[in-house]
């Protein structure tokens, strides 16, 4: 799973478009990620702003 | 307010960005009954680019004529920096682009769709897309109310997030060396900005991409990188720090706006339709791959999504099968020049910064011009790399 420093998002929704199992979503709330994330880093390397990260179980 | 949208449409475009505008006012005026949705609150905020357009792309692309208050700044040319600090000017006797105002150009194209007989509405987003009995129901909600709307068509032009697309089967997932991260800065108070458009390349300034100031008039300008992994060793916004901490005309800058962004550089969707389903701009990875910009881009595709929209109507076929033809016309009108503009930036990416200093002594602005088109620039680019032997390997591939 993935957790979001709510502070670093802008909120701008490039890591849902880099998932590629469709896992995560750009709310009104800002983004949420889903069960099905398989933890692949994908959004974690890509976002512009370093707000992304793999939480620990 | 969705109590007053009809209950069933030709056309459900979502997204009004420039695509998604481009889709609804070409739908309106060829007689289709569309709604266009937009989720966020504002249609253009926020902004998720550099905002500069082209002569060719806004008067024939886009199609309008460059006046209104969402004009910034003339550009009158440009100035590309090699990572060595040699620079290569493009010059022009007067106005070959326009630095814009995204809010309210954005906002202009979706009030034009809105003219020409579409159905605007923010702050509506759609979801639940279903195929039943060869239409699509889906359900609109803003705020407390929700609405069932059935469409013959969805045009998909929600960017890059790209949800309608996957939930209708195509998965449009950019993989990381496919995509830029951007971040970018609106700065003020900046002591000259000119009328050129500036860019820095380096793997050390900005791995797989570039930075770019775009000047805005009174002192403001659009400061921004985009980047690729796995060039980057840090995030967009540290490379962007450190670069406006460099210049000396930034550095004491006045920072008024912060964006971030994905631009889907890596070539764009082959298979852009299926059942019911165009999908446009972004979401299709309808960008030019040297530079970014996909306005004008996605602006077209809505353009000839709704074409073929008119044209299933007619023929009262929405299958995959039918709307395949829009991919053919993508392809015949941009896509094939785009695919050439990939393979150069593809050469380009592999060389070190040394090899970027030595190119930079060989070109001329014109030829740069000739790179963003896809046009003679491979073969001139071929022609250069042969004279250093450890780049005709390279050299091959645009011969």
């Amino acid at each position: 799973m993935i957790k979001v420093d709510t502070d670093k998002c802008l909120r701008c929704g490039g890591c849902v478009g880099v998932c590629p199992v469709s896992a995560l979503e750009l709310t009104e709330h800002g983004i949420k990620c889903s069960g099905r994330c398989t933890s692949c880093k994908s959004c974690v390397n890509f976002c512009p702003v370093g707000a992304l990260s793999i939480k620990d179980d | 307010m969705l109590s007053n949208l009809p209950d069933e449409v030709d056309v459900l475009v979502v997204g009004m960005g420039p695509g998604g505008s481009g889709a609804a006012k070409r739908c309106a005026e060829l007689g289709l009954r569309v709604i266009g949705v937009e989720k966020r609150a504002e249609i253009g905020a926020p902004k998720r680019c550099g905002e500069a357009i082209s002569r060719h792309g806004m008067t024939e692309r886009i199609g309008i004529e460059p006046k209104g208050p969402w004009i910034v700044q003339e550009v009158h040319g440009a100035i590309v920096y090699a990572p060595n600090g040699t620079s290569i000017k493009v010059d022009y006797d007067g106005p070959e682009g326009w630095v814009v105002e995204r809010k309210v150009f954005d906002k202009h194209l979706a009030s034009l769709a809105a003219e020409a007989g579409a159905r605007v509405i923010a702050k509506t987003e759609a979801s639940g897309f279903r195929r039943e009995n060869g239409r699509v129901k889906v359900t609109l909600k803003s705020g407390n109310e929700s609405k069932e709307v059935t469409s013959k068509i969805i045009i998909a032009a929600d960017g890059v997030e790209s949800k309608v697309a996957r939930e209708m089967g195509i998965n449009t997932f950019n993989k990381l060396p496919d995509i830029c991260a951007g971040v970018q800065y609106e700065m003020a108070g900046i002591k000259h900005t000119g009328n050129m458009i500036e860019f820095f390349f380096g793997n050390d300034t900005a791995p797989g991409g570039y930075i770019w100031i775009f000047p805005k008039g009174r002192g403001v300008a659009n400061v921004g990188i985009g980047i690729r992994k796995p060039w980057a060793k840090k995030t967009a916004l540290e490379y962007l720090d450190d670069f406006v901490q460099s210049r000396p005309e930034l550095k004491d800058a006045s920072i008024i706006e912060v964006n971030s962004g994905g631009v889907p550089v890596g070539g764009f969707l082959t298979d852009a339709v299926d059942d019911n389903l165009i999908v446009v701009g972004d979401a299709a990875h309808h960008v030019n791959p040297i530079h970014g910009g996909g306005i004008p881009e996605a602006y077209m595709a809505g353009r000839l999504a709704a074409e073929t929209a008119s044209e299933a109507l007619k023929a009262r076929d929405f299958s995959k099968g039918f709307l395949k033809r829009y991919d053919k016309a993508w392809n015949d009108q941009r896509g094939t020049r785009l695919k050439k503009i990939l393979k150069l930036r593809e050469v380009i990416e592999t060389m070190s910064d040394d090899d970027l200093n030595w190119l930079a002594e060989y070109l001329k602005g014109d030829d740069l011009v000739e790179f963003s088109r896809g046009g003679s620039g491979l073969v001139k680019l071929g022609k250069i790399l042969m004279k250093k032997p450890r780049l005709i390997k390279l050299a091959r591939k645009l011969l």
